[in-house]
């Protein structure tokens, strides 16, 4: 009656050793590594990269135990910290500031779990080390900007139309524009309704003044919020990048927040000075280029002139990434427009050829002084440049095939990865709204490691604990009980680093506590084994009879934290949240391990005798038997 | 090895009055304190900042302070913690400023008197997140409970769910009681510990719950007291070994835990230690006088065919 089918057996034996392999990678431990990633749109991490990185370590001997090649960057990794640092500062300057050099850590794992995608546990924030802020998007100003930006598009608009108006301001979150006359006043009315969506309109006539006052409709304003925290995102990606960190976290939390989570970084004034950075771009034309002899002003005297230190006043020299190399171009100092007045920018594609372009959309300012410039600029080149702290790079500089107004389109890129990346650039030149920190956490490098050894001395302690007592009180079965309980943590420990969950120091916490509440579910069924025997049942009876009768309530009293566990992984933050996720995990993990894995030790071992005497379990005390010795 | 050696069912049902009685007590002890006293609540909660700073060398408490002081933070609380050269510094919300670049200008400050200070950890929480993180843990709170008496009274039957949470929110009063007492620091771990705490106690009261079950469909003829006084009677051992167990865990945690964990694993101690007491003998009193019957956990099939018996 105590045997598993061989399936039981089998789904036992596979689910301890897939356990075991993807609790492998966190034996290994992790060792100091430099990560190389491309910064700029159009560079890749590749095999040539990779070569480059090989050659330049050989040349500086420094003997890297592996160099890698993933989607986004190569990494190589390094015995020891020494080596590590050493490679960092050779690789940056032989490789420029198109790529970021970071210092990172990686397995140790041999390849063939890797491959399998066995990675080592996450280690959240408090235990690696590193910075964690939360941002709050001013929504307000950036509703203000948007108020700011219509209107000087209604005044413009008015002006183009020729309608009379004797005033245009902005009131707190609307626009109000005063007219003479009522006609006017109509007129005016008709115009903005038309050309202006998103503005909800009202009229207000008082002593010899008429008035029209607009405000933001609903859904523009929710439109604005959702712009402002997506364009602020990609900004704080950008400018993180340039921080040099190996894996950063930037994610949206809520309506209007922003979680910049930068492990590994100590320079805590460094991050802040960069996160709150403001970048702009700048559209300028081109007074000489060397490049495509079809455009205007195709002058490579000029250049060589210039190259040689001889630049005419008014302009600049700038050098554009093109076709692997580079370009020299001679630029005017006037700026054309800024990307104040950039309302979006997004990939597509040319509707006559098909080739990946970015399409703009500048305001009404914007779009009335680009379309006058590049009226007069047909065939000549214009340069947009990417200002950032205040340091300008030419992102592209195309020829002007015809006049440009709001909508214009970048041409010339080979593939949408580019332009997909131009855009987010275009977008994230600057923040569309200031944001405040409203949290921050910061972890030492050194209390990481002791967060680590902490949480790892109070798990091991406590087992050791655990085991000791259940081997002395329950003997066999408390053998059993214990294997169960490490095949539990076994089991958590894999999850945890297949779904590569954060492990947080209250996780680590969660583990011990899993561990302390697993041991619940066999000594349920321990006692109701013992509680059996001493009813006067056969030892296969008691043992058949403990499992199935523990069975539910196991359930019931896990079914209870795991409510609990539900909770704290719903309202948590940060670390709770990942001391809910361990828990979860853990009942669930402790359910299986406890019931499955324990009696398949107990059928194993005592299953298959056909004559059972005694079970190893401890002494039986029974009343019955106190009282007829005594008698 | 067999610790409980218990001849006949001991008679809790007959004493409920008493243990209601000091459950009572404390509870009042508990509710006076935390309205009078309040919560010594952490920066998690109120907003502020938290600097833990190592020096090489036994740290200067006292000229730290003057330091605090200079920079206008008169009510800083600077404390020793683990070693003397370790520190902690608490520093309450300041109208005005609202930026994290407190942290840096106070390193700055203390770097002036000696240049091996190092900052192991910096926590700073705007007042606004403070309040949403106090008011998603009582969602929490809720929803924990809401969920543990829907659950069993679905299982069992509404009165052992209200028995239940009856008994283990008093448990959480009770802890909360604790802190305010000895104006431990209550942080978001602590929190944490309690809700955990809160669905880990309710354990001892589905155990029991069971075998009172059990007990309805097993012994026909006692009474409601002598069947609860069986079910906690049987399950005794298993709840004082569990408990044991998972204590040895908390203990653990508790010594080898540092700082961090201290006030988690002092939460859990406390839960564990009442919850053992609640959950057995304050809510199976509470299921007795709710009025529990055979009828209302024994189908009815099964109760015809008795009768005819």
């Amino acid at each position: 009656m105590n045997r598993y089918p061989l399936w039981k057996n089998i789904l036992i034996a596979v689910s301890l050793v897939l356990g075991l392999v993807y609790t492998l990678p966190n034996f290994y431990g992790e060792a100091p590594a430099v990560q190389v990633s491309p910064l700029k749109h159009g560079l890749k991490a590749d095999a040539a990269l990779m070569g480059r990185v090989e050659d330049a370590l050989k040349k500086g001997n420094l003997a890297p135990n592996g160099v890698f090649l993933d989607q986004t960057s190569v990494k190589a990794r390094f015995r020891d910290t020494d080596a590590q640092i050493k490679a960092k500062d050779l690789l940056q300057p032989q490789l420029g500031e198109d790529y970021v050099v970071a210092l990172n850590l990686l397995s140790n794992s041999p390849h063939w779990l890797t491959a399998i995608g066995a990675l080592p546990m996450y280690l959240g924030l408090d235990l690696r080390g590193g910075v964690h802020f939360l941002l709050q998007v001013d929504m307000k100003s950036a509703l203000a900007k948007k108020i700011d930006s219509i209107t000087g598009d209604v005044r413009g608009l008015l002006r183009d139309k020729r309608i009379q108006y004797s005033g245009v301001t902005r009131d707190g979150q609307g626009i109000v524009v005063r007219f003479r006359d009522r006609d006017m006043r109509d007129k005016g009315l008709a115009e903005i309704e038309k050309n202006m969506p998103d503005l909800e309109l009202k009229t207000q006539d008082e002593a010899g003044e008429y008035r029209i006052s607009g405000t933001l409709k609903l859904e523009a304003q929710s439109q604005t919020r959702k712009f402002s925290l997506e364009q602020n995102i990609t900004t704080l990606r950008n400018r993180v990048n340039e921080l040099g960190v190996a894996e950063p976290i930037i994610q949206q939390q809520g309506m209007d927040r922003v979680v910049v989570q930068l492990p590994g970084v100590q320079d805590t004034a460094k991050a802040k000075d960069i996160l709150g950075r403001t970048a702009t771009l700048e559209v300028r034309m081109v007074e000489a280029h060397a490049g495509d002899a079809s455009a205007k002003n195709y002058d490579p005297q000029k250049i060589e002139q210039a190259i040689g230190g001889q630049v005419p006043f008014g302009t600049e020299l700038f050098y554009v990434q093109r076709d692997g190399g580079k370009e020299p171009l001679l630029l005017s100092k006037q700026i054309v427009i800024t990307g104040d007045r950039l309302t979006d920018a997004s990939p597509g594609f040319d509707g006559q050829d098909g080739r990946p372009i970015v399409s703009v959309t500048l305001d009404g300012q914007g779009a009335r002084v680009f379309q006058q410039v590049t009226r007069e600029a047909v065939k000549r080149r214009m340069a947009i440049l990417l200002i950032d702290r205040g340091k300008p790079d030419v992102l592209t500089a195309p020829v002007i095939q015809s006049e440009l107004g709001a909508r214009f389109q970048i041409s010339g890129f080979k593939s949408t990865e580019e332009t997909k990346d131009l855009s987010l650039l275009l977008r994230a030149g600057a923040l569309a709204a200031p944001m405040d920190i409203i949290e921050e956490r910061t972890v030492g490098p050194s209390l990481g490691a002791e967060n680590i050894r902490i949480g790892f001395h109070s798990t091991w302690y406590g087992f050791a604990a655990i085991t000791v007592f259940m081997a002395v009180y329950y003997l066999m079965f408390g053998v059993f009980s214990v294997v169960a309980l490490a095949a539990n943590v076994l089991f958590l420990v894999a999850l945890l680093s297949m779904l590569q969950a954060t492990l947080t120091l209250p996780g680590m916490a969660g583990i011990a506590l899993t561990i302390g509440m697993a041991i619940d579910a066999n000594v349920l069924i321990n006692e109701r084994i013992r509680e059996e025997l001493r009813n006067g049942n056969t030892p296969q009876a008691a043992i058949h009879a403990g499992y199935d009768r523990a069975w539910g309530t196991i359930l019931d009293s896990n079914i209870t934290t795991l409510i609990a566990g539900l909770a704290l992984f719903m309202f948590g933050s940060g670390p709770v949240k990942g001391f809910a996720v361990v828990l979860c995990l853990g009942i669930l993990t402790s359910i299986y391990s406890a019931v499955m894995v324990s009696r398949g030790l107990a059928n194993l071992y005592y299953g298959s005798r056909r004559k059972l005497d005694s079970v190893s379990i401890g002494q039986v005390w029974k009343p019955g038997a106190e009282a007829k010795e005594k008698a | 090895m067999e610790f409980f050696r218990i001849k006949r069912d001991i008679p809790f049902m007959r004493h409920a009055l008493i243990f209601n009685v000091i459950s009572i007590i404390t509870f009042v002890i508990a509710v006076i304190s935390l309205s009078t006293r309040g919560l010594n609540l952490g920066v998690d909660f109120t907003g502020g900042t938290v600097m833990e700073v190592a020096y090489s060398q036994p740290a200067d408490l006292q000229k730290i302070r003057g330091t605090m002081e200079k920079l206008g933070f008169a009510e800083a609380s600077v404390q020793n913690f683990g070693t003397a050269r370790d520190v902690l510094i608490r520093l309450p919300v300041k109208q005005g400023v609202t930026s994290a670049k407190l942290s840096e200008t106070v390193m700055q400050e203390l770097r002036k008197d000696d240049k091996t200070v190092e900052a192991r950890r910096v926590e700073f929480v705007g007042p606004q997140v403070g309040k949403e993180l106090f008011e998603a843990g009582a969602l929490a709170l809720l929803f924990v409970s809401i969920g543990i008496v829907g659950y069993l009274a679905l299982r069992f039957e509404w009165k052992f769910g209200v028995a239940a949470i009856i008994a283990n929110l008093h448990d959480v009063v009770i802890i909360l009681g604790f802190f305010s007492i000895f104006q431990w620091e209550f942080s978001l771990s602590v929190l944490a510990a309690v809700l955990a705490i809160l669905g880990y106690s309710v354990n001892e009261s589905v155990v029991v719950f069971d075998r009172v079950r059990e007990n309805f469909r097993k012994m026909r003829k006692a009474s409601v007291p002598q069947i609860i006084d069986n079910a906690i009677t049987r399950t005794m051992s298993r709840t004082i070994i569990t408990h044991g167990s998972t204590q040895l865990m908390v203990s653990s945690m508790l010594i080898f835990g540092g700082e961090t964990l201290h006030y988690f694993a002092l939460a859990l101690t406390i839960g564990i230690l009442f919850g053992i007491y609640s959950s057995v003998l304050v809510a199976s009193p509470i299921v007795m006088w709710l009025g529990v019957s055979r009828e209302d956990l024994v189908k009815p099939e099964k109760k015809a065919a008795a009768e005819t018996v």
